[in-house]
């Protein structure tokens, strides 16, 4: 899904960080995407290569730490680990399943120069 | 780009104007830079930086900073979401000649290109402002920031945000809304809420529109609704028909229990800030 306006706000935060930390190019960039925030990987990367042409991180490495996805079932009160946001519980069936982890996609860290 | 506030939404037309600040720019939102993130150096000449931070941060700052606003005025505001053609428009006006005289109504709409929506609305005498995204398939917090001082909304309004149609994107933006308003219209198949589950989770209620088409399609209700309660078991279920006006009632109660909350809700603000300013008149009344 709009990995586009992703792409843009990693952009915006690279631009602030340039400001703040005082540096004028990037050569990797570390996302955290969570199994559950519904971000293609593969649209990232593509999308990230298109907006950061012609700025300070043109031709930066992008690397996606994936973190797991986890929920706390309603029916049997358990936290299990699921890969897709709807999945029914692992354990007992029951859904949904409410998502407690694996929903971020944060900006972690650049290596700069 | 814009230079107050930093936004690089070039594309961005609100009322057919390019995205730029001609008047002097008085900007609640914090221009401090998000990122306090601290340097260490590294061999040669690349060291690494902190960063930790949301992508969405940027949004969501707006977001906030348009929610603090409605709660300072006592405004109630809708995010409209659903895919095109569902019939956002059509409820807009329904809902605008239900309420007429009663409450004021102002309306945000977005669209890919055209003015034709605002240009629906501001038949029906409400005021309303057109924001073009462009290649954008979504609103975002800080074009509705925008629009807003457009707008100028007196307290105690109700503002109806219709997004861009598209059941995916939208899904993400917070805008500062109380709720997102997620329309199914019945045409579309009793299946999307777990085709688009992020939309519906995210909405706090779904309107089921259309319902005066019923006789001719084969859409399972009582399904559809147990497919939204399964990705939202805590969603609203509203049957409308915004052509014949069957379900009507019921919208506009809910809507109107929500307005009585957003202005409770001022109030209130209102009163604890009268107090903490008493207090301290006392207090600096002991003092001298
Ligand atoms: N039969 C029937 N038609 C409806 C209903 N509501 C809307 N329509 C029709 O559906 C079509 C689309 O309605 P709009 O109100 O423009 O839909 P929209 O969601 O605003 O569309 P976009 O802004 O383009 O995404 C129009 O032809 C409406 O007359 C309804 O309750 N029943
Ligand atoms: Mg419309
Ligand atoms: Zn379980």
């Amino acid at each position: 899904m709009h990995e586009m306006s992703l792409a843009d706000g990693v952009l915006r935060l690279i631009e602030d960080s340039a400001k703040a930390n005082n540096f004028s190019r990037v050569k990797t960039v570390w996302l955290e995407i969570g199994e559950l925030a519904g971000v293609e990987a593969e649209a990232m990367r593509f999308c990230f290569d298109a907006v950061m042409k012609g700025t300070l991180a043109d031709g930066a490495r992008l690397e996606i730490v994936t973190t797991e996805g986890k929920g706390r079932c309603f029916s049997c009160g358990k936290t299990v680990a699921i890969q897709l946001r709807y999945d029914p519980c692992p354990l007992c069936g029951g859904c949904p399943v409410e998502p407690t982890g694996g929903m971020e996609m944060r900006v972690k860290e650049l290596e700069v120069e | 780009m814009c230079v107050t506030c930093g936004c690089g939404d070039g594309e961005t037309k609100i009322e057919g104007e390019a995205h730029v600040h001609t008047y002097t720019p008085v900007h609640e939102h914090g221009h401090g830079s998000l990122i306090s993130g601290h340097a260490h150096s590294h061999a040669h000449d690349t060291r690494m930086v902190q960063v930790e931070q949301d992508i969405l941060a940027k949004n969501n700052q707006y977001a906030t900073a348009n929610r603090r606003r409605f709660a300072e005025h006592g405004i109630f505001a809708l995010n409209l979401v659903s895919s095109p053609g569902s019939g956002k428009t059509t409820l807009l006006t329904r809902t605008i000649e239900r309420f007429k005289g009663k409450r004021h109504i102002a309306v945000i709409e977005g669209d890919q290109q055209t003015s034709l929506d605002a240009d629906r609305i501001r038949a029906t005498g409400a005021p309303a402002v057109q924001v073009n995204t462009g290649k954008g398939c979504h609103l975002d917090a800080h074009m509705v920031g925008h629009a807003l001082e457009k707008l100028a909304l007196p307290d105690d309004s109700l503002l109806l945000i219709e997004n861009v149609g598209n059941l995916v994107c939208p899904a993400a933006f917070d805008l500062g809304e109380a709720h997102k308003v997620a329309i199914l219209s019945v045409t579309e198949g009793e299946d999307k809420p777990l085709k688009y589950p992020d939309m519906f989770a995210a909405a706090g209620v779904m309107l089921l529109n259309k319902i005066d088409l019923l006789p001719y399609l084969d859409f399972n209700v009582p399904l559809c609704i147990e497919y939204a309660r399964r990705v939202n078991p805590y969603i609203s279920v509203i049957l409308t028909s915004a052509t014949t006006g069957e379900g009507m009632d019921e919208w506009l109660e809910w809507l109107d229990a929500g307005m009585k909350q957003a202005f409770a809700q001022k109030a209130n603000e209102v009163e604890t800030l009268k107090r903490r300013l008493a207090e301290l008149e006392t207090a600096l009344a002991a003092k001298g």
